[in-house]
C-alpha cells in the first residue's frame, strides 16, 4: 500500500496541536515538489539572506536548488569547502545579522557539532536543515532517524539545547522551515529541522505559495561601531561566574522554550489501547499500521512529537493513560524511545520497533510488533 | 601635573594612542600582540574606517583582541575565523573585516579555512602573527616551529624528520590568485615595526579597493614561550625567526607585483613521454 500523507484538515479524528502553533492546512492538489527542494524555496520565500552548504546525499538538491536561486534574488551563497567551514560561514552571517540556512545531512552534522556549541553559547539564531541518513561512520546514503540523540541531546559540547522540529511530510517541511526562522530569532538559537533521506528525496504535492516573513532589526548585531559602543559577539566568559551566569540565561530560555513551544499532533488517540508514537518518515508507517490495526479491531491511535526538543511529555502522557502498550516506531535501533520512557514514567509498558541502516519498518512489521506487545500472537512478517 | 608644568615648556605629542585602542592589554611582556594591536588601530583611524570595521577574533593568546580594540567583534572557534569572516563580509559588502590569527589557529587547525578562503578571493583581510608557538597553552610547537626549537612538546627540539619542517604559510598563498596583497613582516625593531605598518595599511587598503583577499604575516616574539627575556626573544625574532622567514612584500596585484606561477607543462614532464 502507497503511503499518501493527507494535509491535517483532512485528517479524521485528529487532535490538533496546541492553538496558535501552526499545524499543516495546504490542499492536496498543487505542484509536485522534491523535498530538498521544497525546503529550499521555502526558506527563499521566508527572506533567508544567506546559505552555505557542501554537497552531500541525500540534502545535495537542497544546495543545488540556493545555487541557483539565491544569486537570483540577490543574496548571498556560498559553497563551502567543508561542512565545519559553511556553518562558521553561517557564524560569521548570523553575528552580522542574515537569516541563514545551512543543510546537511548526518556525516556532515557531526562535523557542524563543533560550531552549534559557539553559536548556542553565542545566542546566534541558525536553521540547520538534517536531511538523515544512516549511520554510524559513512553509512549509508539510506534514510533513517539515527541523529535522534544528536539533534536532541548532542552535537557540541558543553550546557545547550536547541529545538528540532520534525516534519512528516514535504507540505509541513515549508511550514515548518518558516517556522523554525521564527524560533531561531525569537530565542537567538540555532534550530535543527530533522528530514530524512525520504522526505528529502521524495516529491509530494504542495501548495504553490510560500509564506515571507517579516524581519526585524535586533540590537546585537555587528555592522561597525560608527557612533556607538562596540558589540561583541561571542561565548567567552573567562571567569566562573561569569560563565555560570551566562548559562542560567540560557537555561532560562530553554525552560520557556520547553513550557511554550512543545508542538505535536494526534491521531485516533480517543480511547486509543495502543499509542504509537512515532515522528518524520516513520510517522507515516505508524499512521498506516494504525489503519490497520483498527481494521483488525485494535484501537490504535499515532501520537507524532512534532518538536523532538522540546519532547511533548505532558501531552503524550496524558494520551497513554489507559492505554495497554506505547510503542515507539523509529528508523533507528531505538532513540527517541528513551524520551518516550520519560515521559510516560512507568505508568504504561513502553515497546520499541525499528530498523534501522537506511531500513524502513513496514506498517506489517508494526502491526506485528503491536500484537506482540499486547500479548496476541503475531505472525513474523516484515 | 601637565608637561608644560613640568618642563616649563609648551608640550609636544610625541606619541598618541590611538583610540581604537580602548584598553591596557594584557599580554605578557616583550609579547608583540600589543605592538600588532596598535599598529591596526593606527591604520584603521588614518583610513578612517574603525566604524565600519568588523574583527574577527580567534582562539589563542589574541583572543581577547575585542577587549583592547574598541570594535564590533565576533568570535570564531579556534582555526575558523577565516570561515567567520567569509560569513561576514558576504553578508556585509560595504564593511570592513579582518581576521586576527596567530600560528596555531592559522597554520595548524585553521589550513583549510585559510586556504579557501584565499583561494576564493574573499574580500576580507588577515592579520596574521606568527611566533612560532602554542603560547595560550603553555609553548607547545607549531607548524611555524624552527627546526631544533625546544619548546614543551619538542623537549628535544623540533626534529624534522618525525615532526615535519615548518609550513610557511604566506608564500603557499601567495600562488593563489585570489590573494591580492601578501606580505611578511616583523616587529623586530623600530624601522621594522614601521614596514609592518606600512603593510597593514596598504592590506586594508587592497580590500577597500574591494579586490579580493589581503594578508599580512607579522613574525612576532614569545618570550614566555620560548624561554628567554624580551631583549633576547627580540634579539632571536631579528635572527634566525628572520633568516627562516624572509619579510618583504609576496604579492601586490594592484601593483603588479606577483610571484611567477609555475605554469602547466613548464616545468614538468608530460606522462606521454614516461615517467
Amino acid at each position: 500500500m502507497t503511503v499518501v500523507d493527507r494535509p491535517a484538515t483532512a485528517r479524521p479524528r485528529i487532535v490538533a496541536s496546541p492553538p496558535g502553533t501552526g499545524g499543516v492546512a495546504h490542499p492536496l492538489d498543487r505542484v509536485l515538489m522534491k523535498g530538498n527542494e521544497a525546503i529550499a524555496e521555502a526558506a527563499v520565500a521566508a527572506g533567508c539572506d544567506a546559505y552555505f552548504g557542501y554537497p552531500i546525499t541525500p540534502q545535495a538538491e537542497l544546495l543545488e536548488w540556493m545555487a541557483r536561486r539565491m544569486p537570483e534574488e540577490g543574496r548571498v551563497f556560498v559553497q563551502a569547502e567543508s561542512e565545519l567551514a559553511a556553518i562558521n560561514m553561517a557564524l560569521g552571517a548570523a553575528a552580522a545579522g542574515a537569516r541563514v540556512l545551512v543543510s546537511s545531512s548526518s556525516p556532515g552534522m557531526s562535523l557542524m557539532a563543533e560550531a552549534m556549541s559557539y553559536m548556542a553559547g553565542s545566542q546566534l539564531p541558525v536553521v540547520v536543515v538534517n536531511v538523515q541518513r544512516g549511520g554510524p561512520g559513512l553509512g549509508s546514503i539510506g534514510a533513517a532517524q539515527g541523529d535522534y540523540f544528536q539533534a536532541t541531546k548532542g552535537h557540541g559540547h558543553g550546557d545547550y539545547r536547541v529545538p528540532v522540529l520534525a516534519p512528516s511530510s514535504i507540505a509541513e517541511a515549508i511550514d515548518l522551515v518558516r517556522d523554525s526562522f521564527i524560533l531561531a530569532e525569537r530565542y537567538r538559537t540555532p534550530v535543527i529541522l530533522l528530514a530524512d533521506g525520504i522526505l528529502g528525496q521524495a516529491m509530494e504535492p504542495v501548495a504553490p505559495t510560500f509564506r515571507t516573513l517579516e524581519k526585524s532589526t535586533p540590537d546585537w548585531t555587528l555592522d561597525g561601531a560608527e557612533n556607538r559602543t562596540p558589540r561583541v559577539v561571542k561565548s567567552l566568559h573567562l571567569r566562573p561566574e561569569d560563565l555560570e551566569q551566562h548559562d542560567l540565561e540560557l537555561q532560562a530560555v530553554y525552560a520557556e522554550i520547553e513550557a511554550t513551544e512543545q508542538r505535536w499532533a494526534g491521531e485516533q488517540l480517543d480511547e486509543a489501547e495502543v499509542v504509537l508514537v512515532a515522528y518524520g518518515t516513520a510517522a507515516r508507517v505508524a499512521r498506516t499500521a494504525v489503519e490497520r490495526l483498527r481494521d483488525e479491531g485494535i484501537k490504535a491511535g499515532l501520537f507524532r512529537p512534532i518538536t523532538l526538543w522540546p519532547f511533548p511529555s505532558q501531552p503524550l502522557r496524558e494520551v497513554a493513560t489507559g492505554a495497554k502498550a506505547v510503542m515507539a516506531v523509529e528508523m533507528s535501533a531505538g532513540q527517541m524511545v528513551e524520551d518516550v520512557r520519560l515521559a510516560i514514567e512507568g505508568a504504561v509498558p513502553v515497546f520499541h520497533h525499528g530498523r534501522t541502516g537506511g531500513m524502513v519498518p513496514s506498517p506489517d512489521g508494526v502491526v506485528d510488533a503491536v500484537k506482540q506487545a499486547i500479548g496476541m500472537r503475531g505472525e513474523a512478517r516484515r | 601635573m601637565t608637561t608644560e608644568q613640568m618642563t616649563g615648556q609648551e608640550g609636544r605629542t610625541i606619541y598618541r594612542r590611538p583610540l581604537l585602542l580602548s584598553n591596557p592589554t594584557s599580554y605578557c611582556p616583550g609579547c608583540g600582540h600589543g605592538i600588532v594591536h596598535r599598529l591596526v588601530a593606527e591604520v584603521l583611524e588614518e583610513l578612517e574606517i574603525g566604524g565600519k570595521t568588523i574583527l574577527v577574533g580567534s582562539v589563542g593568546c589574541s583572543v581577547f583582541a575585542y577587549d583592547f580594540l574598541a570594535l564590533d567583534s565576533v568570535e570564531s572557534p579556534h582555526g575558523r575565523a577565516a570561515a567567520v569572516a567569509t560569513g561576514v563580509k558576504r553578508y556585509k559588502p560595504d564593511k570592513v573585516v579582518f581576521t586576527y590569527q596567530g600560528d596555531g589557529d592559522l597554520a595548524a587547525i585553521g589550513t583549510a579555512e585559510i586556504i579557501h578562503a584565499a583561494a576564493r578571493g574573499e574580500r576580507f583581510t588577515t592579520i596574521f602573527v606568527n611566533n612560532g608557538i602554542y603560547g595560550m597553552t603553555g609553548g607547545q610547537m607549531a607548524p611555524t616551529t624552527l627546526p631544533g626549537q625546544r619548546t614543551t612538546s619538542s623537549p628535544r627540539g623540533r626534529d624534522v624528520e618525525t615532526q615535519g619542517y615548518p609550513l610557511p604559510v604566506t608564500e603557499m598563498l601567495s600562488l593563489l590568485p585570489g590573494v591580492q596583497y601578501a606580505a611578511r613582516v616583523s616587529v623586530g625593531d623600530a624601522g621594522l615595526v614601521g614596514k609592518a605598518k606600512q603593510a597593514i595599511k596598504r592590506a586594508f587598503e587592497v580590500q577597500l579597493e574591494n579586490r579580493g583577499f589581503s594578508i599580512v604575516e607579522v613574525l612576532s616574539t614569545c618570550p614566555v614561550g620560548w624561554g628567554m627575556t624580551p631583549t633576547d626573544a627580540m634579539t632571536r625574532l631579528r635572527g634566525a625567526v628572520m633568516d627562516a622567514y624572509p619579510v618583504g612584500t609576496f604579492v601586490d596585484r594592484p601593483r603588479r607585483i606577483a610571484p611567477n606561477l609555475p605554469q602547466p607543462g613548464a616545468s614538468h614532464r608530460s606522462i606521454t613521454e614516461g615517467f
